[in-house]
């Protein structure tokens, strides 16, 4: 199973993003390999629809499972279409979430933000 | 010429300065370019109003004719298309209406289709034309819609164009702003709208528009705008008390200009100083 997470680095010592469409980088984690990567997210210097096209990237990525603090509607639309579930991370360690998921104690995601278009975070 | 009357924030009484502004001239139209709120239409009561409909062009995608090779996608500068599952979907409320994923596509597999966003109303109050644009309520942008309004107000120089802008310094202000001969800046004195006039002279300044402030609600003790204008040397057009007499007035959306000599007068000194402010810097300025 591919996992993703939305980090600041991309480097292992990271922590959590707050924002899903525009973090810096992108983390997968292979859980049969335990293997991990990262991806420049290429969403996060977007004028709109940052979420949109990470979203598109995770699909094309062959993602399964996103773990992220928050995500928008319409960035949650594209991976629900492309059948990546989404899971609420607990804090900013990337390690604890990742041994949080895998023994089932992190719960699907189920506030989805009608998105900061322009608004900055408001 | 086009007077446009801008500030950063909501309240500080661009609507009260424009419609006034308006009225206080022989001849004149007043556009409303807040969209979101339009309210200057309330103090004008327009007769003869004519409507129009104010439509954008969305894309359509034929999934048939489509193969998948998402020029569309990588085009759109806003990422409104995405490619899931073997279909483009696309996010109406994100797209901008620009075509270009339609002139992108080889196949052929895009087409637009109409959706009306809002309209403009243009109506007559005694010496005032008023034209009011209007976005519909769930709308995300409403450009197209001042694009409308100040296309018709374009070739119209020899006119007295007053341009009410929406409250901030975003592009929907800018898109106001954007033909303006001059720029008013209307400021509160407190130090939030000290904050915004900032914001808005940066903004002005970006575009080198000529501009001046009027102070707004000013009463007894510090104003950090007037201090703000007297240290960056720029121009005070005029003060404007806080009284409750204006409140209630405005409240009552009457037109103090039509109804105190005072204010005729206050109103009329402004647009003078004003229109020699625009002809000045045009013929300087060049």
């Amino acid at each position: 199973m591919k996992i993703a997470l939305p980090v600041d680095e991309g480097k292992n010592e990271t922590g959590i993003c707050i924002s899903f469409g525009r973090a810096p980088y992108f983390m997968f984690y292979d859980t049969e390999t335990k293997d991990s990567s990262f991806l420049l997210n290429s969403a996060a210097e977007s004028q709109g629809g940052a979420g949109i096209k990470a979203a598109q990237l995770l699909a094309d990525n062959k993602v399964d499972v996103l773990l992220t603090p928050r995500c928008g509607q319409n960035a949650a639309e594209v991976l629900q279409s492309s059948n990546i579930k989404i899971f609420k991370t607990i804090g900013a360690s990337v390690r604890e979430n990742i041994q949080d998921f895998s023994a089932g104690k992190l719960a699907k995601l189920s506030e989805i933000h009608a998105g900061f278009h322009n608004h900055g975070g408001r | 010429m086009h007077i446009a009357v801008l500030s950063g924030k909501g309240g500080t009484g661009k609507t009260f300065v424009s419609v006034n502004l308006a009225a206080a001239a022989p001849k004149a139209v007043y556009i409303d370019c807040d969209v979101e709120e339009p309210n200057g239409y309330l103090f004008f009561k327009p007769v003869n109003v004519k409507e129009e409909k104010i439509i954008v062009k969305l894309p359509v995608v034929d999934s048939k004719l489509c193969t998948g090779c998402r020029k569309c996608v990588d085009f759109c500068a806003f990422n409104a298309l995405a490619y899931i599952g073997s279909k483009v979907k696309i996010f109406d409320e994100v797209c901008h209406s620009c075509g270009g994923c339609k002139l992108v596509c080889p196949e052929k597999a895009i087409t637009e289709k109409d959706k009306i966003i809002g309209s403009v109303q243009c109506g007559q109050s005694k010496n005032v034309g008023v034209n009011t644009g209007i976005l519909n309520a769930g709308e995300t942008s409403g450009i197209p819609i001042i694009k409308k309004l100040l296309k018709d107000i374009k070739n119209a120089e020899h006119q007295l164009n007053i341009i009410d802008c929406p409250p901030g310094s975003a592009c929907i202000v800018m898109e106001s702003i954007k033909d303006a001969d001059y720029c008013i800046l209307v400021a509160e004195p407190t130090i939030f709208g000290l904050h915004n006039l900032k914001m808005v002279y940066e903004l002005v300044q970006l575009f080198s528009k000529p501009c001046g402030v009027v102070l707004n609600k000013c009463s007894k003790g510090k104003n950090p705008a007037e201090e703000f204008c007297i240290k960056e040397n720029i121009e005070i057009l005029c003060k404007i008390p806080f009284t409750k007499m204006l409140g209630i007035e405005n409240s009552n959306a009457h037109i103090i200009v039509r109804k105190n000599a005072k204010y005729n007068e206050l109103f009329t000194s402004l647009l003078d100083k004003v229109c020699k402010g625009g002809q000045h810097e045009a013929v300087t300025g060049t």
